[in-house]
């Protein structure tokens, strides 16, 4: 490895960065392999002309495409393409059916809970008291099936967006993808940095501390 | 003074599910005149051709938040002193913030209960 400290070796990277990215800039395309390919070619063709200190940079780009290379390969042992073309639509369709099938109990529930409502109303005194109770009660609770619904919409959106960028690393394998991502972030509607929804209980704030904010505005 | 139970209320969720329950618990406290809007842009439009109360929405709704569209309510002249009551999961303070300085009326976080929204309801109109 060349002593940083002479100036040589990071002047020769910041030159071969900038080399490198008017090459990608108008090559978007361009395989690094290919790259490595071409420099190496050139070099092998100057390399009786090279110094010591250029020949190690050469070695240092033989052993920078030679990452690259190994990087590709391990990334294809992964198999992603499984990853994106049935982990996480399977585990998206799961998670879709689990909030239509507690919709439809919900919608079940709330039906019979209508009729119990309609039964209270031709009863009077102490009954009719406990019936409507029990049915506020379970009115209630079944607002856990839009918490549920928001929760998972969170992990489909989340799973969504991990499929979408390793698509991006798959095919481009390069800087462009995390641009593209980074950039996304920024396209939505004004107030979509608010949007979050259901916090887990451990962060959240209840009723009794958002009251508290609230009173604080008057 | 007296609420008056017979006033307009209009409830927006694009979630059916939650427009059920909301309007089965208003309905248990005598509140029946309840119309239903599913976005933003709906429920825009029924408060302008129609005459409410009192309007109860959630946040997180597409294309038009709850948020845009208690911006719109306020800066429509003829709405803009609409009783206006969040109700949403959205808890963070940077929330309520954000829905305060756009002028809500309350601000009930879900899951809520029937004693909850009663109170609010109270508040809200009892003050309008």
């Amino acid at each position: 490895m060349l002593d940083p400290a002479d100036g040589i070796l990071p002047r020769g990277i910041d030159a071969l960065k900038s080399r490198l990215s008017a090459i990608r800039a108008r090559q978007p395309d361009l395989e690094p392999e290919m790259v490595t390919e071409v420099v190496r070619a050139v070099f092998q063709t100057i390399s009786d002309d090279l110094t010591a200190k250029e020949a190690t940079l050469l070695r240092e780009v033989e052993e920078l495409g030679r990452t690259i290379a190994t990087a590709k390969a391990e990334i294809a042992t992964l198999r992603v393409d499984d990853i994106t073309g049935h982990d996480i639509p399977f585990a998206t369709d799961e998670l879709d059916a689990i909030v239509d099938h507690t919709a439809q109990a919900t919608h079940a529930i709330l039906e019979s809970c209508e009729m119990l409502d309609d039964v209270s109303g031709t009863v009077s005194g102490e009954p009719a008291a406990k019936l409507q109770a029990a049915t506020t009660r379970i009115y209630e609770a079944c607002s856990f099936q839009d918490i549920t619904g928001q929760r998972i919409t969170k992990v489909v959106t989340t799973l969504k967006t991990i499929e979408t960028k390793v698509a991006q690393i798959i095919s481009t394998f390069g800087a462009s993808a995390v641009e593209a991502a980074r950039n996304h972030r920024h396209d939505d509607a004004t107030d979509a940095h608010l949007l979050n929804g259901p916090q887990l209980p451990a962060h959240a704030m209840d009723q009794s501390d958002i009251d508290k904010l609230m009173a604080s505005f008057e | 003074m007296p609420i008056d139970k017979s006033m307009n209320v209009l409830i927006v969720d694009d979630y059916k599910t939650m427009l059920r329950i909301i309007r089965n618990l208003l309905k248990q406290i005598e509140f029946n005149n309840v119309e239903e809007a599913t976005d933003g842009a709906d429920a825009l439009s029924k408060l302008r051709g129609g005459n409410f109360g009192l309007v109860i929405s959630d946040w997180n709704m597409a294309p038009m938040t709850g948020l845009q569209l208690l911006q719109e309510v306020r800066a429509d002249n003829r709405l803009k002193t609409m009783p206006f009551i969040m109700i949403t999961a959205e808890s963070k303070t940077e929330n309520v913030v954000a829905a305060k300085a756009a002028g809500v009326s309350n601000y009930i976080v879900k899951p809520f209960n029937a004693e909850t929204l009663k109170d609010k309801i109270e508040k809200v109109l009892g003050h309008a």
